[in-house]
């Protein structure tokens, strides 16, 4: 493996009949990331349960009881290695009561693959996907249209779908989509070409992930650097040491560019930049690193150091687009932890201004209930200000979550518009 | 702007000092568990590079079932001492002899499931609040489905249907009193990973991972080391084999793998060319199919 290679993680959606499981299986094993005592279990398995030949959903499934019910419940992480890149995959259920499950693996994803059934083309759960990846800012979407060995590898069934996708995606905002036509289940176009479809031009799925530009994904140009603690070393060598310990958010900080700290609005120089290894002249988004100042400012946890020629907005009054994720619906008006970056504050949802139909991207301001799964727009008000941008612009300055202090659970997270 | 990208090992590893930074901010009094495993160590190599210049904020716990390879224990002992940490210690042999669980018996029989209650004991009498894991995803069925911040409810157990979404990179680490949380840094390392990693920063580990000659059983598909906690069935017998540990566990469930493997080159090179997971000889996962979940659920590692 070389030194240089990348990392890069995507989620699939899908439910049980669209092929996911199959694709999955095949990319792991196609890339050698089955293990022989991995796939004699699942074989086991598969024979105990009367199937034919192995059943491949059996291997993404972990839970006894998804074992059992034969439905993937929550996100599963599964890794592969090619000589070119490693990858992520959260592997996502794709029914309606899983939006959370679809959310939160599209949080931190470099790519959604969609799948679609090349028999029956962009249905329901392709729409709920898409809106998904352009909600969460996933950079690129693959569009798979699966089955095609089910459609003669008919190159008219692949335009009708790409067709039918790009009329309903012109309302979504995705930057890079691409349509590819496979066949898990038989491998076409997954890892190798197809010979059944030679009026397709384009690359396989495998080379199309270890190849695509995923380097400019992270914002490179808003450096926004939220302290996560602070080092003070209890050592003579380190008496005065003083660093910002963190993990930079976005864009590029060099030792000697002029800094404010927010909210406190001081000015400062980056005297050092610092790692175990030694210090260094600049660092990037999503390094880790600490910060020494050339002034001695009081800097805690929560604080942003940013450029100071480029600073995020301190607001208190948000608009955000919030998933819920919790049992419980909403209350009207009550008080959540909210988290955004290593900054914690309390938080009202003062209004809903509409509800998303995912189905049909229709807004709805009549029905201003949020229960499990709804996607509302809504008006957060915070006891301090946040240093946020708009997400669309910085996933993670424009991310963030709501926390009911009755629970401590996760109850939603939301998107700054 | 091409030239602002990190590598996969340098993004895994920053990952983890951010989760790492994350606990010691959100937590009073966390630990590191610490095995004597390669996946523990790497974790505290991480946890070193997190927090330099200053020291380890965290103590080091070690689960002693009392059937440990003496490699190991020695190996613990300097790491302590080189890093300067505290070490706390978990016996299951005093919980044992409390009366606070029993041995198991039969001729499988093990300290494993054990563990978890002394574990348990030492998480809630030194009032740990986060108990820091090597454990990865890629490990096994049910880790795959582990956050990073997992939640313990006041009986030690986790509930994979009823865990928190864990988003972005914001970690909700609140609980109630008598709670705790397992913490996994590096959630997305794959074994292969943790090796290459190992390679790069050149970081010890014991001598028992790498090819050497040892007094062994085979029993399950896999050579058990002798020691005298084993006992022998009819037919089986102690010969020497050159071999070396992919995982390490108690001494009575780890099985070796016959390698000439014995520098890091030459074992990151063999585990490419595997074709059986690691857990593969750990017998107390093949117990039952839903073996590790089963145990995870009441509090195990």
């Amino acid at each position: 493996m070389l030194d240089n290679n990348q990392l890069l993680r995507f989620t699939t959606a899908g439910s049980v009949d669209d092929g996911k499981s199959t694709l999955i299986g095949r990319l792991l094993y196609d890339s050698k990331s089955i293990f022989e005592d991995q796939l004699e279990a699942i074989e086991s398995t598969s024979k105990k349960k009367g199937h034919d030949g192995v059943d491949l959903a059996l291997f993404t499934d972990g839970l006894r009881d998804e074992r059992e019910q034969g439905i993937t419940i929550d996100v599963a992480y599964r890794y592969f290695t090619t000589p070119k890149r490693k990858f992520i995959i959260a592997d996502t259920p794709g029914h309606i009561q899983y939006t959370r499950n679809m959310v939160t693996g599209a949080s931190t994803a470099n790519a959604a693959i969609i799948l679609v059934d090349a028999r029956h083309g962009v249905i329901e759960q392709t729409k709920r996907h898409a809106f998904i990846a352009s909600l969460l800012q996933i950079p690129h979407v693959i569009v798979c249209i699966n089955k095609m060995d089910l459609v003669d590898f008919s190159e008219e069934a692949y335009n009708k779908v790409i067709s039918q996708f790009e009329e309903f995606s012109s309302k979504l905002l995705v930057k890079d989509v691409r349509f590819i036509p496979i066949s898990a289940l038989l491998g076409d176009n997954v890892v190798n070409r197809s010979k059944n479809m030679e009026w397709y031009q384009g690359a396989p799925l495998l080379h199309t992930l270890e190849t695509m530009h995923i380097s400019s994904d992270i914002n490179k140009v808003d450096a926004r650097f939220p302290v996560q603690t602070v080092l003070r070393p209890q050592s003579d060598e380190y008496r005065d040491y003083r660093g910002y310990a963190g993990r930079i958010a976005s864009g590029v900080l060099r030792k000697g560019d002029e800094v404010t700290v927010m909210p406190s609005g001081f000015n400062s120089k980056i005297k050092s930049i610092d790692t175990f290894s030694g210090e260094v002249e600049e660092a990037f988004a999503p390094m880790s690193v600490s910060i020494t100042l050339e002034d001695d400012i009081d800097i805690s946890r929560g604080d942003m150091i940013v450029r100071s020629n480029n600073k995020p907005e301190a607001q208190q009054d948000l608009e955000v687009m919030l998933c819920w994720l919790n049992n419980s619906p909403a209350k009207p008006r009550a008080k959540y932890t909210i988290k955004h970056t290593s900054n914690e504050q309390k938080a009202m949802v003062k209004e809903v201004l509409y509800k998303i139909d995912i189905n049909t991207l229709n807004r709805s301001s009549d029905d201003t209930e949020m229960s499990m799964n709804d996607i509302c727009k809504v008006k957060i008000r915070t006891t301090k200000p946040l240093m946020v941008d708009p997400y669309r612009e910085n996933r993670t300055t424009g991310s963030i979550i709501l926390i009911d202090d009755a629970t401590n659970e996760t109850v939603a997270a939301g998107m700054v518009v | 702007m091409s030239k602002y990208y990190l590598n996969y090992l340098d993004e895994l590893e920053s990952e983890a000092i951010f989760v790492l930074r994350e606990v010691w901010a959100q937590f009073q009094n966390p630990v590191i568990l610490f095995s004597g495993g390669k996946d523990s160590i790497v974790v505290t190599h991480l946890a070193r590079k997190a927090f330099y210049p200053s020291k380890i904020p965290f103590a080091l716990m070690h689960v002693d079932t009392g059937h440990n390879f003496p490699e190991t224990i020695k190996f613990r002992d300097d790491l302590i001492e080189s890093l300067g940490v505290r070490l706390i210690v978990g016996s299951v042999q005093e919980s044992i002899d409390q009366g606070r669980v029993a041995e198991e018996k039969g001729k499988n029989a093990t300290r494993n499931a054990l563990q978890i209650t002394t574990l348990l004991d030492a998480i809630e009498s030194n009032k740990v609040d986060c108990a820091i894991g090597g454990g990865r995803r890629d490990e096994e069925k049910a880790r795959a489905k582990e956050r990073f911040f997992s939640h313990r409810d006041d009986f030690g157990q986790w509930d994979p249907k009823n865990q928190r979404p864990e988003l972005w990179n914001l970690f909700n680490g609140k609980q109630f009193e008598g709670e705790h949380f397992r913490v996994f840094p590096i959630s997305n390392w794959t074994e292969m990973d943790v090796w290459n990693y190992i390679k790069r920063e050149n970081i010890q580990i014991p001598s028992l991972y790498f090819a050497h000659e040892r007094e062994v059983v085979w029993r399950s598909n896999s050579w058990i080391p002798n020691s005298e906690f084993l006992k022998l069935d009819e037919g089986e017998e102690v010969v020497t084999k050159k071999i070396r540990f992919r995982t390490l566990g108690d001494i009575t469930i780890t099985g070796g793998i016959e390698s000439d493997a014995d520098t890091v080159e030459k074992i990151a090179q063999e585990v490419s060319a595997m074709r059986q997971t690691e857990r593969g000889n750990r017998s107390d996962d093949k117990r039952s199919e839903t073996a590790m979940e089963d145990r995870k659920k009441q509090g195990y590692f």
